[in-house]
């Protein structure tokens, strides 16, 4: 039988038609392209964000929890950005996605590097985008210690000694970084999935030997922190040099989708995705799929493109699991700090998490750029 | 009475806290965490035709001699997200989010909040508070370094840009001020309620002259008749110094309360809640917030401390510190002196006994006389259980409040708002 496909969607209003209807701020469109998507049975949807002031749209994370209680099993990943957020609000924030879908959470990491959304928050220049991304991989290790900083038993509610928490099961995660440090412990509990899943964009051009500085730092993060890399290519050829490289450089857990424009106004195109979809020797574990009219498309890809990848034995009947990492085939993660013991044994505590975490990123950074 | 109309009530549902208000040690407790419990708490408010919901915040756990404090609830979720969440099952009622002004940028609470009006269709609110403490800094970026005197500077400068940008819409905002030099303009059109509803806590001079010229909410501490009434009348009496009519403040204290089918049931309920609220370990630590000192092994059943209390203690980080240790350990002597009590005893007697006690009829009269004589506009209920402690109060109080003639039968208007019969706030 052949390897399953993984299969994402962006939910994004099509960009010509977000002015000329207040579609985007209306939760039902979101809920209705989400259900599709489900219908469809995706592993998850993504809904961009920035600060810049185009498109029109309200925050990312805040839609997909708006529309959490109204879908059942497809994975919800926004886009947070890094630059100008603090990395405490950005990890209990991803974390209560995962609470309040029951463990469907994910995180498309981004940076700001436009000048307009610096003067909007009035905090800092603009930086370049390897810096960004070097920031971004500190707020992705604040955010997975802090997800990890209160162990799943926790919580005891011990009525013979008082206590409503163990809190030798709670910890600091203290960490220093060049842009911020961060005391810790989360003030909300593990979510469901341990971690939410952490999507990562990558360029195929950002793997090539002359990649931009920017592009390099991406790379890093994503082979440190991300579950899921969003993989854009040109061609095949490219894709399958792209993918290969990553999957080289990371673990085995890694899945890695290629973004693949999905405009399906006809057959013909449903015939043309459907080929493409069924390629064999592609290098990658699926695809993230990019509609034009998010309604048409995913419509198309609910009826007829799901049901024909079904009957070759491409795609998954059903969700076999509730989370999102259950449709990724991705393991739920052990607490860095259980068994480390004592909070306030901070020193012990962090050495633990030191000695038990993949490389730091000054050395992803250094492997990747020498 | 004068032959006035009748005041409305407004009703508002505290999800319980990580504080020792909230039992946990009760069968009947469930999760603080998943979100069943908040939706079955926000539903419960809806049905009985509540103003809003509201969630408090809390960025650093709190702690005691050094450690994290593990006697009461501890952990919640991030606020917005939830109420975004709740908007989802929920049609009516408003969504209060507790935001801290100090580790917040105004242009990311103006959009989050924009985001939680539109999505919620104009019903949010944020209850805007502030924070100087470097403890609760540790876990930013911009640390806690901001002088006491500058906190609400930065809040209130804080509100008024949230409010520029809300007004612009998608149109450009510059600011210049003393804390924010900004230029940028929203994704998001005006909220559908102009100015998503800002509700303010502070009880300083400073806070209340805020809350004067900025809040439309007060969620105050004075739920005690008297200082209810000198509250009301201090705070409501500022705000014609800022052109602004004393409908135009809504003051609505916390409140605890206890049911029963009679008066004595009712008080013999709230005796054993308190009893609940106050373990053993839980009185000891009352006693090092007030003493600063160890008293691990201090009997809870035996009297109190003999040692003074320590005024210049860091004992408990995360909490406001008692006022006059020493000054308050002397009357608490004297009051457990004369009315023969154990350390945990006199802690039940001296801390939060339930604001209303009593049976249904009792305790509806008693919230519309609070409301009629002007020691409040409306109640901010703090239920003890999570998630059912509302169910009593909105299936046999609401009706009694409705049948007064005090208590909307129905919601008249889609917003917070509307709810709480706040004008559509002029564009500027």
């Amino acid at each position: 039988m052949p390897r399953q496909l993984h299969l994402s969607a962006a939910i994004d209003a099509a960009a010509d038609a977000a002015t000329d209807s207040p579609r985007h701020l209306d939760p039902g469109h979101y809920a209705a392209l989400a259900r599709l998507a489900e219908r469809a049975g995706l592993d998850f949807v993504t809904l961009d964000d920035s600060f810049t002031a185009e498109p029109s749209r309200p925050d990312a994370l805040a839609t997909l929890a708006r529309i959490a209680p109204l879908t059942s099993r497809i994975g919800l990943v926004p886009t947070v950005t890094t630059t100008h957020t603090e990395p405490f609000h950005t990890s209990i924030s991803l974390n209560t996605l995962d609470w309040v879908s029951g463990g469907r959470a994910g995180w498309l990491v981004g940076v700001s590097t436009t000048e307009a959304e610096a003067k909007a928050f009035g905090r800092r220049p603009v930086a370049p985008e390897d810096e960004l991304w070097a920031e971004a991989a500190d707020a992705a290790e604040v955010a997975a210690r802090l997800w990890d900083s209160w162990e799943d038993d926790a919580e005891i509610r011990d009525t013979a000694t008082g206590r409503f928490i163990d809190r030798d099961k709670l910890h600091y995660i203290d960490f220093e970084g060049r842009h911020f440090s961060v005391r810790g412990p989360s003030i909300t509990p593990r979510p469901p999935q341990g971690r939410p899943v952490v999507a990562v964009p990558v360029a195929a051009g950002d793997l090539a030997r002359d990649a931009s500085p920017g592009g390099r730092a991406r790379v890093a993060t994503a082979i440190r922190y991300a579950d899921v890399v969003l993989l854009d290519a040109p061609d095949r050829a490219a894709r399958l040099t792209a993918a290969t490289e990553l999957r080289l450089r990371s673990g085995e857990h890694l899945r890695i989708l290629a973004r693949l424009d999905s405009a399906l106004p006809d057959r013909a195109a449903e015939q043309r995705l459907l080929a493409e979809l069924t390629a064999t020797g592609t290098g990658v574990d699926g695809f993230h799929l990019v509609p034009a009219e998010p309604e048409r498309d995913l419509a198309a890809l609910a009826e007829r493109i799901a049901p024909a990848l079904r009957d070759a034995g491409l795609l998954r009947t059903g969700y076999p699991g509730r989370t999102l990492r259950d449709h990724l085939g991705l393991p739920r993660p052990a607490s860095r700090y259980a068994g480390a013991g004592n909070a306030t044994a901070t020193a012990t505590a962090t050495a633990t998490a030191t000695a038990t975490a993949r490389p730091t990123t000054a050395t992803a950074l250094a492997e990747v750029t020498r | 009475m004068t032959d006035r109309p009748l005041k409305q009530v407004h009703l508002a549902a505290h999800f319980p806290g990580v504080n020792n208000t909230t039992v946990w040690s009760d069968p009947a407790s469930g999760s603080h965490i998943e979100f069943d419990s908040f939706r079955h708490l926000a539903q419960t408010a809806e049905r009985g035709k509540f103003d809003f919901f509201f969630l408090a915040e809390g960025l650093r756990l709190r702690e005691t001699k050094g450690r994290i404090h593990d006697l009461d609830v501890v952990g919640r979720p991030e606020s917005i997200t939830v109420l975004n969440a709740l908007a989802a099952v929920t049609e009516r009622i408003g969504l209060a989010a507790t935001v801290n002004a100090t580790f917040n940028e105004p242009y990311e609470l103006a959009r989050r909040f924009a985001s939680l009006d539109h999505l919620s269709g104009g019903r949010a609110a944020w209850n805007v508070v502030t924070s100087s403490d470097a403890f609760t800094g540790e876990n930013f970026r911009r640390g806690g370094y901001l002088d006491r005197a500058d906190r609400y500077t930065r809040a209130a400068e804080s509100v008024q840009l949230a409010r520029e940008f809300w007004d612009a819409g998608e149109e450009p905002v510059r600011h210049r001020g003393p804390q924010f030099e900004v230029e940028g303009r929203l994704s998001l059109p005006r909220p559908p309620q102009g100015h998503p509803v800002v509700i303010q806590a502070g009880d300083s001079a400073e806070g209340r002259e805020f809350a004067a010229a900025t809040a439309d909410v007060v969620f105050s501490r004075h739920s005690d008749f008297a200082a209810g009434r000198a509250f009301h009348a201090d705070v409501k009496g500022r705000l014609a110094g800022y052109g602004r009519k004393p409908d135009e403040l809504k003051i609505m204290p916390a409140a605890t309360f206890v049911l029963g089918d009679t008066d004595a049931d009712a008080a013999e309920r709230a005796a054993e809640v308190r009893r609940a609220q106050v373990s053993p370990q839980t009185a000891i630590a009352f006693l090092e917030q007030v003493w600063g000192v160890d008293l691990a092994d201090h009997d809870p059943d035996g009297p109190l401390p003999v040692v003074d209390p320590d005024p210049d203690s860091a004992l408990v980080q995360g909490r406001v510190r008692i006022p006059d240790p020493v000054g308050t350990a002397e009357r608490w002597r004297a009051l457990a002196a004369e009315k023969g009590l154990s350390s945990r005893e006199l802690v039940i007697e001296v801390t939060g006994r339930q604001s209303f006690i009593g049976s249904p009829a009792t305790v509806a009269e008693r919230i519309d006389h609070f409301v009629q004589q002007d020691a409040a506009d409306g109640f901010i209920l703090v239920p003890h259980l999570t998630p059912g402690g509302l169910d009593e109060f909105v299936d046999r109080v609401v009706p009694l409040l409705q049948e007064r003639g005090v208590f909307r039968a129905d919601y008249t208007g889609p917003t917070l708002r509307d709810h709480l019969g706040l004008p559509l706030p002029e564009r500027r």
